[in-house]
């Protein structure tokens, strides 16, 4: 009961009507012996593909071409892990710069400002339409366009040389370009999308208590688009991961191109493929498990109704 | 003017003529009303008729269109400079949004955050006040409704009507001088609504200065020293529970009020 001082005690109790209240039809304590349905089609097609998997398993194993010891020799190779690690970097810088930029183009995106709408829109229209190898080759090339880059302002108004396009636009910082602002166009539909996922009433709520703008946005909007956001997210790191051997072909050497080099000496294509796949597929799982993770922890709050109702229909009635 | 002075220095919401629009309709028809200080004014009228705008106007979430609206002496949402109105900066609205607090029908809980955290939100972020201050005080208040034992929980393990009490609390954490309720007891099953009407009426006895949208005419008649009656964006009557209720003056609250009583 609450208890709060009274300073009107002489008003009547409140008495407020009592509407029936509807009674749990769930009361059944029976418990008959079931037999379960059987699903003859569907065991059959399971043994077929235990067969098959079994088979292929024993051919791997077993087919010498796909030299295995090869494989052993150079799963570590200092070239290999340099490589995996570069790959990891430039996902993890990739990545960064394509959340950061995805964010502010998603709030542009939600705008009042028709101005910001568009261009965030535009942009996202462009990264998202042309295919990020191409943007790749298209900014290692990019001192074919503008040899020197310079600080200042646009219709041929004055400015700083910076520096010649060729030295500053190294491999690396084409691949970082290319990779993080095609991702920035994904992430900022992810993040739309999980912001536009959080009830109006949150708005309402927040700001009713005073908080507005960036407070709105950090503590009580974002943090609600997370739950929404994150299992994408984790894809996009994922095919990140994956997406970074494009790089390969701008000779900067990531994980596929150190094996390439390897293969290009020694002529051991499959087996190095292999060692650069077991490679990916590792980081991916780690990826993988730690994605599980988060997408728990921002479910606080959320996953509690749901996991009850879950749980309801298959509990026993005692 | 002295007397409109007067009214004004003792109401704690005066509108005059306030309207509002979206789009091309207008849903507000230039709406009089004045709120007491320490007065319970109850909100009643059919569904459309522009209780929840009305509401959401007070508290700057909706702009007025037309008219004034003063809520304890200040103009809302505009400033008056040189004669002319300047809209305010949204950090001002922001501000004087502290003033009033809201309770929605929906309760509008923070659900990523623990009940205490909801509590603590604005008083340690938006006023700034130091943690260790406001933790206690969020607990009394949570004892107040009722509900001192769970403060750790997350709002979607609670009851609807705990919610709400919760959503009471975390209004009052801020200090308002004026609580506003957007029919807090229509989204709770008939069991729970008790509950939450109990709150409100102790809250009333505290001399809060309440303004509630409500169907639960029980409670306007009982806690309600007021009783306006809206229909299509207008005020149509208003006046003490007794009078509207027993002896309502207008055809469209005889209407009203035969088909809800
Ligand atoms: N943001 C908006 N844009 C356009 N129309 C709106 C908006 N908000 C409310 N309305 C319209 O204004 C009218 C009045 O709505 P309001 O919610 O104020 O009524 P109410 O009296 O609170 O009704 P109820 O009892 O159903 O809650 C409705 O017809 C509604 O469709
Ligand atoms: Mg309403």
């Amino acid at each position: 009961m609450p208890a709060l001082t009274s300073r009107r005690d002489e008003r009547p109790n409140v008495t407020f009507v009592n509407r029936s209240v509807e009674t749990d039809a769930l009361t059944s304590s029976q418990s008959d012996p079931v037999v379960p349905l059987r699903h003859p089609v569907r065991l059959a097609i399971a043994i077929v593909l235990v067969i098959v998997a079994a088979g292929v398993a024993w051919d791997v194993a077993m087919n010498r071409g796909y030299r295995w010891d090869v494989v052993a020799q150079y799963v570590f190779a200092p070239r290999i892990i340099s490589g995996a690690a570069l790959t990891v970097g430039l996902t993890i810088v990739a990545m960064a710069i394509g959340i950061v930029f995805g964010t502010i183009l998603a709030i542009m995106r939600l705008s009042a400002n028709p101005i910001f709408r568009v261009i965030a829109g535009a942009y996202v229209w462009f990264f998202r339409g042309t295919p990020v190898l191409v943007q790749l080759i298209f900014w290692y090339n990019i001192a074919a366009l503008y040899p020197v880059i310079v600080l200042g302002l646009p219709f041929g108004g004055p400015g700083i040389v910076i520096g010649s396009a060729n030295v500053l636009i190294a491999p690396i910082t084409a691949a970082l370009l290319g990779l993080s602002l095609n991702e920035a166009a994904y992430m900022a539909e992810i993040i739309r999308s999980g912001i536009g996922a959080v009830d109006r009433g949150q708005y309402d709520a927040a700001r009713a208590l005073g908080m507005n703008g960036r407070l709105l946005m950090s503590r009580i909007v974002l943090p609600q688009a997370m739950r929404v956001v994150i299992p994408p997210t984790g894809n996009e790191i994922i095919s990140m991961l994956k997406g970074t051997s494009l790089v390969s072909v701008l000779a900067i050497s990531d994980l596929l191109y150190s094996a390439q080099i390897i293969y290009a000496a020694n002529y051991q294509i499959i087996p190095l493929l292999i060692v650069a796949s077991l490679w990916y597929l590792a980081m991916t799982s780690v990826l993988s498990f730690f994605q599980g993770k988060l997408e728990r922890r921002y479910g606080r709050g959320f996953d509690v109704r749901t996991s009850r109702s879950r749980r309801w229909p298959l509990r026993k009635a005692s | 003017m002295a007397t409109q002075k007067g009214i004004m220095n003792t109401a704690m919401v005066q509108a005059i003529g306030v309207r509002k629009q979206f789009g091309s309709t207008e849903i507000l028809k230039g709406i009089d009303l004045t709120v007491e200080r320490g007065s319970v004014t109850c909100l009643i009228g059919p569904s459309g008729s522009g209780k929840t705008t009305f509401l959401r106007c007070i508290n700057h979430l909706e702009k007025v269109s037309a008219g004034r609206l003063y809520v304890d002496q200040e103009l809302v949402g505009y400033e008056e400079r040189n004669g002319l109105l300047h809209e305010k900066k949204e950090k001002d609205t922001a501000r004087a949004r502290m003033s009033a607090g809201m309770v929605f029908q929906r309760f509008n809980l923070f659900p990523h955050m623990t009940v205490l955290e909801n509590i603590i939100e604005a008083p340690t972020r938006v006023a700034g006040r130091p943690k260790r201050d406001v933790i206690p005080e969020a607990q009394k208040l949570l004892e107040r409704v009722g509900l001192g034992d769970r403060g750790m929980a997350y709002p979607q393990e609670l009851s609807g009507g705990q919610q709400q009490r919760i959503a009471i609390a975390r209004a009052l954490a801020m200090k308002p001088k004026l609580m506003l309720f957007d029919e807090p007891t229509s989204a709770l099953d008939p069991e729970l609504v008790g509950e939450v009407l109990e709150v409100m009426q102790a809250l009333a006895e505290t001399g809060m200065t309440m303004v509630v949208v409500t169907h639960e005419l029980g409670f306007a008649r009982q806690v309600g020293d007021h009783v306006v009656f809206m229909d299509a964006g207008v005020v149509v009557e208003s006046g003490s529970p007794d009078d509207v209720f027993n002896s309502p003056q207008h055809a469209r609250t005889q209407a009203f009020l035969s088909k809800v009583l």
